[in-house]
């Protein structure tokens, strides 16, 4: 059988839009993810014990369970509780109950990786900061969580790039991200191979040169 | 002379281990006080009770008239008040040595960028060190770092000042460059705790010498008795000093 891949270039345009959703959904995805994760790794730290026990069962939760149960469930359940909160029937897209999925799901490993990275902190560094008067909010916001960040920056890297390719999972729900676009492109033309290797390619080029800039970082943060 | 730091039968637990037994010291204003004794014997401890760093659990600190221990007291603005210095500088290692110095000033003060980048500037002259005042704390050697340190928490216009072994991180060349610093600030009239083994710096600035063993104030006493007559001074702190002064 030989392989036909001039039909890519045709569909090109749609396959951009493909990798422009994959890609809006991956970067909204990991600045949710961080906030949120950053949040639970807090709560996890803190001396208040209901809250810390409340951000482990969450992340011991999350971290327990399929991610594309979590993404099959929100779709189901979003509108549903939109619709507790804010009393009407408000018609939420794929696209925004996926959104929302992968936050919860890759904030519980997000949080793991911030709060390994608040820990290497020195315990000096917040009494120095105390001392000079800081509150825990601004001794956090203001002297720990930078140095944190600046350290974890390559695992969180690294978290987003497992996340990148964990983003093909919303062809269950139906959204038209890069590899779901490929595939029912390939279908229509008749030349689903092709197609499929050519997205393996892509995502293949893309996960393995972002883990070289990662590495690279990595050592140069190492020094 | 009024009391600055007022330390009234302190006692302190970790879990079962007994930290510090009924700590009685004052520091009066102006006074430059000296805490030694031997490792593990509470120093630490006792001066980072002082401003609430750490917790004690019976007694009483009164600094410049307000409860440190008082669950109603406000420790940001306390600790904003007393300025302290750390064995190991504990400078904020992402942050310029400008920022360093300013950033508190800006946060907790609310002071304005200029008048902290000012005002910084100006303890940095005096701790000679205005020539570095882009670079990071990384950039720095050790005993440059400690007076930027000691730069950074004069900024806050303090009250007293709080020293937990600030030379002992430090290569044996660079202890005088710090010393001298603490010494100018003695001198000018601060109030200042100090936990050191430096006893030649005892020996010029302080007014009283405190000696700690396994918890218990054992000596409390100035420094002309302490030094002067050391067959006066307990067999601990005897043993103390024997030890130290050979090195
Ligand atoms: N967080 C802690 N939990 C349990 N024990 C502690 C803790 N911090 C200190 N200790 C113990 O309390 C005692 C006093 O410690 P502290 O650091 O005040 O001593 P120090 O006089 O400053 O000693 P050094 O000269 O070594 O600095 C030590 O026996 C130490 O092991
Ligand atoms: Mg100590």
């Amino acid at each position: 059988m030989a392989l036909d891949f001039s039909q890519i270039l045709p569909t090109l345009p749609s396959l951009i839009d493909g990798m422009t959703l994959t890609l809006k959904l991956l970067v909204m995805a990991v600045a949710g993810g961080v906030g949120l994760g950053t949040l639970l790794a807090l709560a996890r730290l803190s001396s208040n014990n209901m809250l810390a026990f409340a951000a482990k069962f969450y992340v011991n939760y999350f971290r327990s369970i399929p991610l594309l149960l979590v993404i099959s469930w929100f779709y189901l359940a979003v509108p549903i509780l939109l619709y507790w909160i804010t009393g009407n029937l408000t018609p939420v897209g794929a696209f925004t109950s996926c959104l929302v999925a992968f936050v919860m799901f890759e904030a519980a490993y997000f949080s793991e990786i911030v709060r390994a990275g608040i820990q290497a902190i020195p315990k000096g560094q917040l009494n120095a900061a105390y001392a000079l008067g800081m509150t825990y909010s601004q001794a956090m916001r203001l002297v720990i969580l930078p140095q944190a960040f600046r350290k974890m920056t390559p695992l969180l890297l690294q978290q987003s790039i497992i996340l990148f390719q964990d983003t093909s999972l919303v062809y269950a729900v139906g959204l038209m991200d890069f590899l779901n676009t490929a595939r029912s492109k390939g279908d229509i033309v008749g030349l689903p191979h092709e197609f499929l290797l050519f997205a393996g390619a892509v995502y293949f080029v893309i996960s393995f040169s972002a883990s070289q800039v990662v590495k690279r970082l990595q050592k140069r943060l190492a020094v | 002379m009024s009391k600055m730091i007022d330390i009234n039968n302190v006692n302190k637990w970790y879990g079962e281990f007994q930290v510090l037994t009924d700590c009685t010291t004052s520091v009066s204003k102006g006074e430059v006080v000296v805490v030694c004794g031997p490792s593990g014997s509470g120093k630490s401890t006792l001066i980072k009770c002082v401003n609430a760093l750490e917790p004690f659990q019976k007694g009483e600190i009164i600094v410049d008239g307000i409860s440190v221990g008082d669950p109603k007291t406000d420790l940001p603005k306390l600790r904003s008040r007393v300025g302290m210095v750390f064995q190991h500088f504990e400078l904020f290692p992402h942050l310029s040595i400008t920022d360093n110095l300013a950033i508190a000033q800006m946060k907790v003060l609310g002071r304005g960028r200029e008048e902290a980048m000012d005002k910084g500037l100006k303890l940095l002259d005096r701790v000679g060190l205005k020539a570095h005042a882009a670079k990071f704390p990384g950039q720095l050697s050790g005993g440059q770092q400690q007076r930027v340190a000691i730069a950074r928490a004069l900024a806050m216009d303090p009250i007293a000042m709080l020293f937990d072994e600030p030379t002992s991180a430090l290569d044996p060349e660079m202890i005088n460059e710090v010393l001298d610093v603490m010494t100018e600030l003695a001198q000018e009239g601060m109030t200042m705790m100090c936990v050191t083994h430096e006893m030649g710096f005892a020996r010029r600035v302080a007014h009283r010498v405190i000696f700690m063993d396994k918890g218990h104030i054992v000596e409390d006493c100035a420094k002309d008795e302490f030094f002067g007559n050391i067959d006066a001074r307990s067999e601990r702190a005897r043993q103390f000093l024997s030890k130290i002064l050979q090195h």
